[in-house]
């Protein structure tokens, strides 16, 4: 295997309503739902199909019990909210009390970035479009992930693998490469604590508000590693590695990097390749230890003894990777892997050197950059208001006032991918996977769709008195090679499903 | 500073040439860095939020995931 597997993120967006900050931030993330449904939706609205999802169950082998369970963790009954899927194969809602994009399921990091990145066009283009309701007071989007007041709120990644790796393999080896992967894909925050009472300035926006090294829960004991087990796919052979411990990336090297890297550490423990333990004395604390310490020189403790900067945990799992796949996949390696692995060397590299060296690709350093620069003018400390403000404006989705994207279009921060790319994958999904099937039947059979997920797409056909259930449990069937032509074929719902269930 | 004595002396007019190239050099590229960040900051200065304060307090979330 190499960094290509079936992948997908979620997103959830902080929420303002401007000049309202007591505004129900439920009722404001349905506006953002409801008002691109709306402007988008060719006829009826597609419901969200429940049947598959089983938020409680615990890829340790039980399931918890819905009397114990917090009530936050109940996703799987539909609480009236807003809640639609995109010709694109993504899925746009209100979770909580945030507006979530989650992307459709792709199969490379550079894809993961592309989809991501369509999700915050759309929900740009959703505060634009809630924006014309008569009345209505603008509603600003931000890709951050803490308020600085205690409130933290997830940008979550899924990768698929295979069922036989046993779960205790893939606590060992992940954990500590997810102690230390912040140092490339950390989004950067001012603040120090869950809510903010310490100044400075540390890596991650999410470090502080984890307490646990494994468990089930997502919002509250944040775990390292979450052990929800809901595969959306046969669960005899996969299961869904449900990661809640990254950032919110705005840098597209951040995201590629992040999947990238986090896609391969995973093939090479479902191949068995790691021997030795790199196993972290204290995860939770060395987790917030790194995170605190932008200079990059805080050494983590692990469990042999030897002690290791989080660059030099980063090299480690590098150096592996890079002898997995010359032994594993030779001349045969794709050329995203071979990418993969040069950038994060390349990153890893200008790290040790001087951070400031990546502050074209990584958003922590970008961040950290302009920060800097602001002190130095104007000789700011830690705690002035005008620092937080550039941490959060930073995230702002709009064009014109988010600083990444004021820093991205002069040049400052660099691209993989252009503008148009990203905007097909707005309204067009993934050709390789089952999102693909999805995403058209959305557009070319909206009428005749009544409700969908990751598995299934469910039609309510003219003369049929049942619903006709359309199962997509294997995430690489339903591509374009598989369904493109018929698709195109089909005129009409019904001939349709008459192709494919005949 | 000793072991840069050891080195075999080059011809003193080719060390002047360098020295004032790097000089220029340097301040050229001191001087264009500063306006870089100059220029930057300037264009923030332009889209930052007036009244930082109250904009940062009033950012509160609920907790999601």
């Amino acid at each position: 295997m190499s960094v290509l597997r079936v992948m997908g993120t979620e997103v959830e967006y902080g929420i303002s309503v401007q000049g309202q900050p007591g505004a129900n931030p439920m009722v404001a993330s349905s506006q953002i739902v409801n008002a691109y449904a709306n402007a988008t939706a060719k006829a009826r609205r597609a419901r969200w199909d429940y049947e598959e999802e089983s938020p409680l169950r615990d890829a340790r082998g039980f399931d918890m019990s819905r009397q114990i369970a917090d009530p936050s963790q109940f996703t799987d009954e539909d609480l009236g909210m807003a809640n639609v899927i995109l010709t694109n194969g993504a899925r746009l809602y209100v979770d909580h009390a945030h507006p979530e994009y989650a992307s459709p399921e792709v199969t490379s990091p550079l894809d993961v970035v592309r989809w991501e990145k369509a999700g915050e066009q759309v929900m740009l283009d959703a505060t634009r479009m809630a924006a014309q309701v008569p009345g209505s007071a603008p509603i600003r989007l931000y890709k951050n992930n803490t308020d600085n007041k205690g409130a933290s709120y997830g940008a979550h990644e899924n990768y698929l693998m295979r069922r036989t790796t046993p779960f205790a393999e893939i606590v060992r080896h992940l954990t500590p490469f997810f102690v230390s992967r912040q140092v490339v894909c950390g989004a950067g925050r001012v603040g120090i604590g869950q809510d903010g009472r310490d100044d400075g300035f540390q890596i991650s926006q999410r470090a502080d508000y984890f307490e646990v090294e494994v468990g089930l829960e997502t919002t509250l004991k944040r775990p390292i590693i979450n052990t929800r087990d809901e595969p959306h796919a046969d669960p005899v052979l996969h299961r869904r590695l449900h990661v809640i411990i990254g950032d919110a990336n705005l840098a597209e090297t951040s995201i590629y990097l992040k999947a990238g890297t986090t896609s391969l550490v995973l093939a090479m423990i479902e191949d068995r390749f790691i021997e030795h333990d790199l196993s972290v004395d204290r995860p939770v604390r060395s987790l917030r230890e790194v995170s605190h310490d932008p200079t990059l020189r805080h050494l983590i403790t692990m469990q042999d003894g030897r002690t290791l900067t989080a660059v030099q945990l980063q090299w480690e799992y590098l150096e592996l990777a890079r002898k997995y796949v010359a032994t594993r996949l030779g001349a045969d390696a794709d050329p995203q892997t071979l990418d993969v692995l040069q950038r994060w060397e390349s990153v890893l590299t200008r790290l040790e050197r001087d951070p400031m060296e990546c502050s074209e690709e990584l958003d922590w350093v970008a961040k950290l950059k302009l920060l800097t620069q602001y002190r130095d003018r104007d000789a700011l400390d830690w705690d002035d208001a005008k620092l937080h403000l550039i941490d959060l404006q930073y995230a702002d989705l709009r064009p014109d006032k988010g600083l990444y994207y004021k820093l991205a279009a002069s040049g400052r921060i660099k691209r993989l991918l252009d503008d148009a790319a990203i905007e097909v994958a707005m309204h067009e999904p993934p050709p390789d996977t089952r999102a693909y099937f999805r995403g058209r039947c959305l557009d070319k059979y909206a009428d005749a769709v009544a409700a969908a997920s990751w598995d299934s797409v469910i039609f309510d056909l003219p003369g049929h008195d049942s619903l006709q259930r359309v199962p997509t449990i294997d995430p690489l069937r339903g591509t374009k090679t598989h369904v493109g032509n018929i698709i195109d074929r089909c005129e009409t719902a019904q001939e349709l499903v008459d192709a494919i269930t005949r | 500073m000793a072991q840069e004595q050891k080195q075999p002396r080059k011809s003193s007019e080719t060390e002047d040439v360098v020295e004032e190239v790097t000089a220029t050099d340097l301040a050229e590229r001191k001087g264009a860095i500063d306006e870089d960040v100059d220029a930057i900051l300037d264009e923030i200065d332009d889209v930052l939020e007036t009244n930082a304060e109250d904009f940062v307090k009033s950012f509160i979330q609920k907790g999601g995931e």
